[in-house]
């Protein structure tokens, strides 16, 4: 038994240039948004974000570093993530394809905007 | 080998050494994460499913929200995750002192989110962009806009519930910091509550963009 194992000390400089680079990309993402892309606006903003999460998962939370088991597990929290969202999104997605009427709403509105509107009229 | 020298003071005695010790503290840890994540990820797909049916109204609802506050906001999340790291990097060195004052760092940057999140949600009440039923404002085009409004206040709403519990644990590690429960030797309480903080960092990150800047 020993106690006189050493715990990786991430350097300071790595600490400064990924907060940094996090700071950067905050200005590329807001900057990014005031362009129009089209459908690449949520690929764009996304893809950015994901870059911000990798670079504080594996530096910030010592990821690249640490037991690979720590990894396994973000990874698999990531993977079920996936999972739920892709699937999910294959029902809501394709409703429309078997019966079209199941594609739009019955009702365009919520109940609640009629009492609303019909508040707002009356004044 | 003596006793106290293979069981210090920080060291339970069901473990063999402080290693396993640390390494057991960190996968409890990390298999939290995993079922906050998870948690997220619920509102995240929630957010997925109505944006892709009502992709207009998610356009003109986002623009009622304050860009440039939930710009701030994520920069100063961003300089508390390194404050954090700092916190951590300072006792690996034995400097106590600096440790504490990183830790109070930390704090006051995740009170001055909580403070433009106020303003924010303040400004929101005041206009009636309120959850579901509450709904009352007229000014934004498209079908339901209610339905973003949901989806803006259970998110911002659960994550800034985060923050505060991650304001309360990490006084409770200046409280410890200050009574000398830590050393370059024992800081495990310091690292876990550091990943807590990170994975808040974290979320905020796809928060901020996905509501505030492409809605």
């Amino acid at each position: 038994m020993n106690n006189t194992h050493t715990h990786h000390i991430t350097p300071l400089w790595i600490y400064l240039v990924v907060a940094s680079a996090l700071m950067v990309l905050t200005i590329i993402t807001v900057a990014v948004s005031n362009i129009d892309l089209g459908g690449f606006n949520v690929l764009v903003a996304l893809g950015i974000a994901s870059i911000k999460a990798l670079l504080v998962a594996f530096f910030f939370m010592q990821l690249w570093w640490d037991k690979k088991i720590y990894l396994v597990i973000f990874s698999t929290a990531m993977l079920f993530l996936t999972i739920f969202l892709v699937l999910t999104m294959f029902d809501t997605q394709t409703r429309g394809y078997i019966n079209p009427e199941m594609d739009g709403r019955i009702k365009p509105n919520a109940p609640m905007y009629d009492t609303m509107e019909s508040t707002s009229t009356t004044h | 080998m003596s006793n106290a020298e293979t069981h210090p003071t920080y060291l339970q005695h069901h473990f063999a050494d402080a290693e396993q010790q640390m390494d057991a503290a960190k996968t409890g840890m990390w298999v939290f994460l995993l079922t906050e994540i998870l948690t997220f990820g619920g509102l995240f797909i929630a957010y997925a499913i109505y944006r892709a049916w009502n992709p207009e109204m998610f356009h003109f609802a986002h623009k009622a929200l304050n860009a440039s506050m939930g710009a701030l906001n994520t920069i100063v999340l961003i300089t508390s995750s390194l404050t954090m790291a700092l916190s951590i990097w300072s006792m690996q060195h034995d400097k106590k002192k600096q440790t504490f004052w990183y830790l109070m760092a930390t704090v006051l940057l995740a009170a001055t989110f909580m403070v433009v999140k106020y303003f924010e949600y303040s400004h929101k009440f005041h206009l009636g962009q309120l959850p579901g039923k509450y709904y009352t404002y007229t000014g934004i085009e498209g079908a339901n806009p209610h339905i973003f409004f949901s989806i803006y206040f259970m998110m911002t709403g659960l994550h800034g519930l985060h923050v505060l519990i991650g304001i309360g644990l990490i006084i409770w590690l200046m409280v410890r910091t200050k009574k000398g429960h830590f050393s370059s030797k024992y800081y495990t309480p310091l690292e876990i509550t550091g990943l807590f903080w990170h994975l808040v960092d974290m979320i905020w990150i796809f928060l901020f963009p996905l509501l505030y800047l492409i809605g």
